[in-house]
């Protein structure tokens, strides 16, 4: 147990990395949720199940989704006034 | 054997390593919306540390029935967490609406073009 | 000062307080966790709130006070982007369909991701109220039940059109129920005063260990957390969706 606990850590460090190298805000969204679902099973392998249900649905679900939604508001704002900058 | 030795420093190592890497993603973004991101890797830097904090070697998770046998995990640091994963969600959602009004008014979604205040 | 300027001196101070949060690792106690008050909390919890979860027991009975606040930090964030991302009137550009841009056609969701996701709305409702109503029993509680409740309209969103997403989460209703939510929480913890012992004090009988009716105001405040977690994060996504406008218009 103790070693899959440290390769969860390890998993956490590359996937948190990850996601900061990610540039594009769209693929940022991608890798934010693969890091929510290695948290929750980081949290489980600590034996923390409540915070791992409460983590695999906020990490991998909400977030991201409103990264996008937030996304494409700016998207559509970008349409809709062509004159803007970029 | 936790909290010493090489094995026992790993867990808040990587919590170092995630907040320093979410700061740099702050410190070096071009887009306020990915600056988010980054500052979601921060905040699970404070899981990683409250996890590794109460965590007992073999221990079980704090559900049972009446008797204690063995080694538990601590239930306070996990009551902390469990609230926080929410709430610091809901925060980032705020920060994405700050991020898109930004955009509404100034056009632009870049840190160092924002430097003036309009009113 | 230049952008790189600026960088070396980050990566400066980075690496200090890398550094000095390793060093501060390594002072912690030898041996592991050192209690008291989680080994304490083990041991008494059980027999004390007659609740199996201890980590519920914290939640809303030990600390139910800093949950209230959490519950408050949450509802203010909610407010918070619904104010940011209403529009006027005056921005309304018009009852076009706004679910897509001008430029892009969309493509409605295929039959199979409609199915799926749809098939899955009543798995989701289950197993959160599931969650909302066992917290003292078995892993759960109020956040987590709040949390996977949402995915109800979400998957609906997701599967069907943003217009079904109004339609069956009207803006009044889930206001009401975030306000119910905070407000059951609120009034239970009166109730504890009006009954003559302290704020938020655990006053409803006990039960017996292993119930779902057991551990007194444990079960009501995780169903009022629920009620509010759930109806912010709804309301949260329907800001964020622009179709809310056509209400008003």
């Amino acid at each position: 147990m103790s070693l899959l606990r440290h390769a969860i850590l390890l998993l956490a460090v590359l996937s948190g990395t990850g996601v900061v190298a990610t540039r594009d805000p769209v693929a940022q969204a991608v890798t934010l949720s693969f890091h929510g679902l290695v948290l929750s099973t980081l949290f489980f392998l600590h034996a923390a199940p409540d915070v791992a249900l409460s983590q695999v649905v906020v990490g991998a679900v909400v977030l991201p989704l409103m990264f996008l939604l937030a996304l494409a508001k700016v998207r559509r704002q970008r349409v809709t006034r062509p004159q803007g900058r970029r | 054997m936790a909290y010493q030795g090489v094995a026992g420093l790993f867990p808040f190592a990587v919590a170092a390593w995630l907040f320093v890497c979410g700061l740099y993603g702050v410190v070096v973004s071009r887009n306020l919306i990915q600056m988010v991101g980054c500052l979601a890797v921060l905040q699970s830097s404070t899981y990683v540390l409250l996890a590794a904090v109460g965590y007992v070697p073999d221990g079980s998770a704090p559900v049972f029935l009446e008797v204690v046998h063995g080694p538990v995990v601590d239930p306070v640091v996990q009551a902390l967490m469990l609230t926080d994963v929410v709430v610091e969600a809901t925060v980032a959602a705020l920060l994405l609406a700050l991020a898109v009004q930004v955009h509404t008014h100034a056009h632009t979604l870049r840190p160092d073009r924002l430097t003036r205040m309009r009113g | 000062m230049t952008a790189r300027g600026r960088l070396v001196l980050f990566a400066a101070g980075a690496g200090a307080l890398f550094l000095a949060l390793l060093a501060a690792s390594a002072r912690l106690p030898a041996g592991g966790y050192p209690g008291p008050y989680g080994t304490v909390l083990n041991r008494v919890a059980v027999l004390e709130r007659h609740t199996t979860d201890v980590v519920a027991a914290v939640t809303y009975d030990y600390r139910g006070f800093d949950t209230m606040g959490e519950e408050m930090i949450l509802f203010a964030a909610v407010a918070g982007a619904a104010l940011l991302l209403r529009r006027t009137r005056s921005e309304w550009t018009g009852p076009e369909d706004l679910d897509h841009l001008p430029d892009r056609s969309v493509a409605d969701p295929s039959d199979a991701v409609r199915v799926t996701l749809l098939l899955l709305v009543p798995v989701a409702i289950t197993f959160g109220a599931y969650l909302a109503m066992h917290g003292q029993v078995s892993p759960g509680g109020g956040f987590q039940a709040g949390v996977v409740l949402v995915t109800a309209p979400l998957l609906v969103y997701l599967g069907t059109r943003a217009r079904l997403l109004v339609e069956i989460a009207p803006g009044a209703s889930v206001e009401l129920g975030e306000g119910a939510g905070i407000l059951g929480y609120l009034l239970t913890g009166v109730a504890g005063l009006v009954v003559g012992g302290d704020y938020l004090d655990n006053f409803l009988p006990l039960g017996r260990l292993a119930d779902v009716f057991s551990a007194g105001t444990i079960l009501a405040l995780s169903v009022a957390v629920s009620l509010a977690v759930a109806a912010g994060l709804a309301q949260m996504l329907i800001s964020f969706v622009e179709e809310t406008l056509r209400q008003e218009g």
